[in-house]
């Protein structure tokens, strides 16, 4: 009981705390420094319509590499804290329940058509409001639609760790490029800016995204896998 | 309307905190910091917007002339872009050490789960 009223009295406190904070809000009119610096120099310096897409590519490029990162990091401690002996890892012990026949031809048709609009997503991230994390995302849940359909399959880990150990490798070596060939680490003017609103254009823009889709999305796909594996217990 | 979205921020945010304070399944906790999580998320994308402006994607509709006074600020939406795939991977490791206590005490109660406390 006791317990429950300090909660309350708690909660009521920072609750207090964010009314204060929303009473006190007044919205901007204009945009700051730093977002009118974006909103008009992104076309001209980068070439990006989207311009979320170029802060996070290009102008934070260093941030997302160390999201990566991140990301990269809580699949491997994912992997690490779920892995299980070899002797366990063969068929499991329980006989599983067949999916049915709707889920195995719905996989079928829908894999394909998941892995492309996946694809779409990252390679457009510079012009639709998408990128390489949601596109990641998608490619993860192909995955998904795999282990529910088949949830005793066995994954080999090995295509995905290439996948995302050539596609963050790369990534690092396309930021050493810009080192190089332009302004500094992440610069995307190492390819021609192109003309604005075309595929291929942004410079190295579509071809950063492309590899962080890859790359997310092996990682989402090596968390399901480890954590479907937990299953058959 | 950014208020209200505000305001729903806010109270998911507080929702969480409550779920996670007085549940006492593990599960269930996850469950919470994750109301947590996307009310953080909704504050940090109302705060960034602005009355009668539009997304940050140029355009025909939105010329780059014009992009300073028709577009609402680009710099929330990217941080939570962030914050939503790092809020699942967080999620992903609570999962998987969850899993991991279940596996050594057969049970999700934290109150079973005493090594750490004193």
């Amino acid at each position: 009981m006791i317990k429950r009223l300090t909660l309350i009295l708690l909660l009521a406190g920072i609750g207090s705390l964010f009314a204060g904070l929303v009473m006190n809000y007044v919205a901007d009119e204009e945009l700051n420094l730093t977002a009118s610096y974006y909103a008009e120099q992104t076309v001209e310096d980068l070439g990006a319509a989207n311009i979320v897409t170029a802060i996070i590519v290009t102008y934070r490029g260093l941030d997302t590499l160390g999201e990566v990162t991140v990301l990269f990091l809580t699949a491997a401690i994912v992997g690490l804290v779920l892995a299980r002996g070899k002797e366990t890892a063969g068929e499991p012990q329980r006989q599983l329940p067949s999916p049915g026949e709707l889920l195995t031809t719905g996989t079928r048709l829908l894999l394909p058509l998941i892995l492309l609009f996946g694809a779409y997503v990252f390679s457009h991230g510079h012009l639709t409001p998408g990128g390489g994390f949601q596109g990641g995302a998608i490619l993860a849940s192909a995955m998904l639609l795999l282990l529910l359909s088949n949830p005793a399959k066995r994954f080999g880990h090995r295509l995905i760790t290439l996948v995302e150990s050539t596609a963050g490798l790369s990534f690092v070596f396309i930021g050493i490029l810009g080192l190089l060939l332009a302004g500094g680490f992440l610069d995307n003017r190492i390819l021609p800016i192109g003309a604005f609103g075309e595929l291929f254009s942004a410079g190295a823009i579509p071809l950063i995204y492309t590899l962080v889709g890859l790359k997310v999305g092996a990682e989402f796909s090596s968390m399901l896998v480890s954590l479907s594996r937990t299953e058959e217990l | 309307m950014a208020l209200i979205a505000m305001i729903t921020g806010f109270l998911l945010i507080l929702i969480g905190l409550y779920g996670a304070l007085s549940n006492r399944n593990i599960l269930r906790m996850i469950v919470a910091f994750s109301v947590a999580n996307t009310g953080v998320n909704m504050v940090l994308v109302a705060v960034g917007y602005m009355k009668g402006r539009t997304a940050p994607i140029l355009d025909e509709a939105v010329p780059v002339a014009e992009a300073a006074s028709r577009i609402i600020d680009p710099v929330p939406q990217a941080l939570v872009l962030t914050a939503i795939v790092i809020g699942v991977g967080v999620t992903a490791l609570m999962l998987a050490y969850a899993y991991k206590l279940y596996e050594k005490k057969g049970s999700l109660d934290i109150a079973r789960h005493t090594e750490l406390k004193w």
